[in-house]
């Protein structure tokens, strides 16, 4: 599973990727993590609110920080 | 009229915590006429009364954005053409939640879609310089009229510099790879229930307060400075109305700064306090919220130079022309 967290870096991307890789760690899933800082990257996923969060190439949330609990319910879908 | 004057005092302009701080600086042994007193006193009650009323606003305006998120509007805008779309760009701005960090996503995404970049650009002046809560702030500590007049000319900015930006045609001013398709379908928008939206504007409360508390700490230090520290002979010499330079030296002073209205309002009030022009202190209020040297480096990254320099150029002229009609006729407004 690869996990990207999308965002030029802000407080609120940060801890968006905090809390996937709790939820990550606490559903025992094997994820890999990429940050994609870039404009381009960021726009290529269509979305105009960071930070976005992306499962295997599917924007699963954008706009929120999500918590440990809504991540894990979006992991396990 | 009378009731409305009341609820205004006791909600707005918050008498009551006046006295109260002026009861708790006098407690401590401290004369409220003095340099400190006042400085202290200035600081106590500016600095609660903004953090009560930002929260209240806050949940309030972000309750009402949720209606209005950036995927909708783009929407919306799409459906109009010519300078009526440059004016819903600007009234939506006003309304549609939007932090500086995603403002360039946010430029993309409507200019993909096939937005004119002066419709965008309407969007992008208007949303950091008008928002609900800062018109609200503006009322509590001026008056309702400026607050008005403030929103209008904010707007009205927003509107011609956008309609001038469409008229130089610069749609090749913007980066290649913005026009370039994403390869992801369009996404729905979620469906939220009341129990959402007053959860996401609880959120939106703790994450802006969070991130204006320094900003706003700041600004009413200064403004505390300001009002009791620094002589009025000094900032009248600088910033006074009878000189002409003063509305151009405060938005000069004002474009490279970052911080929030909310931070910049204090210092705007003990200006005026202090016999600055209402005009100067809008200007200088409106040069930082509207630009600052943050987002101006965010926006290289997607538009050219040349569509920059026109940009940048218009706002600050645009900023220097209100100050000074503020001046002139800012008198009927206080």
């Amino acid at each position: 599973m690869i996990i990207k967290v999308l965002g030029s870096g802000c407080n609120n991307c940060v801890k968006l990727e905090e809390n996937a890789k709790i939820a990550a760690k606490e559903l025992g899933l094997d994820a890999e993590f990429i940050k994609v800082k870039d404009m381009e990257g960021i726009s290529s996923y269509g979305i105009m609110r960071t930070p976005g969060l992306v499962v295997d190439e599917k924007v699963v949330s954008y706009g929120r920080v999500l918590d440990v609990n809504q991540i894990k319910e979006l992991l396990k879908k | 009229m009378q009731v409305f004057s009341f609820l205004n005092d006791v909600f707005l302009k918050m008498t009551w915590l006046s006295d109260l701080m002026r009861w708790v600086v006098s407690g401590i042994g401290l004369d409220i006429q003095s340099q400190l007193g006042a400085s202290l006193h200035f600081f106590l009650y500016d600095t609660v009364k903004i953090f009560i009323l930002l929260s209240v606003l806050i949940f309030g305006v972000s309750y009402i954005q949720s209606f209005f998120p950036p995927e909708r509007t783009r929407k919306i805008l799409g459906r109009y053409k010519g300078i009526s779309a440059n004016i819903l760009g600007a009234l939506l701005g006003t309304i549609t939640p939007f932090c500086s960090c995603s403002s360039i996503p946010l430029f993309i995404g409507f200019t993909s879609a096939g937005l004119p970049i002066g419709v965008t650009f309407s969007f992008l002046i208007s949303s950091p310089l008008v928002d609900l809560a800062s018109v609200i702030l503006l009322a509590s500590i001026f008056n309702w009229k400026i607050a008005f007049a403030y929103v209008a000319v904010g707007v009205i900015l927003a509107v011609v510099s956008g309609t001038i930006i469409s008229k130089f045609k610069m749609e090749d001013q913007v980066a290649d790879f913005v026009f370039r398709k994403s390869s992801m379908p369009e996404m729905e928008l979620e469906v939220l229930s009341i129990k959402d939206r007053i959860r996401i504007s609880t959120e939106s409360v703790k994450e802006i307060i969070y991130k204006v508390w320094l900003y706003v700490l700041i600004g009413v230090g200064i403004g505390a400075l300001i009002h009791n520290v620094i002589p009025e002979s000094f900032i009248t010499a600088l910033l006074g109305n009878d000189k002409w330079y003063s509305v151009p030296l405060a938005t000069l002073v004002g474009v490279p700064m970052y911080a929030d209205i909310f931070g910049t309002l204090p210092i705007a009030e003990a200006l005026v306090s202090k016999g600055v022009g209402i005009g100067t202190a809008l200007a200088f209020m409106m040069a930082v919220t509207a630009l600052s040297l943050p987002s101006i480096v965010m926006l290289k990254k997607v538009i050219k130079n040349k569509l920059l320099i026109v940009f940048v150029s218009i706002v600050v002229l645009g900023i220097m022309i209100i100050g000074v009609l503020f001046n002139s006729f800012g008198m009927y407004l206080l």
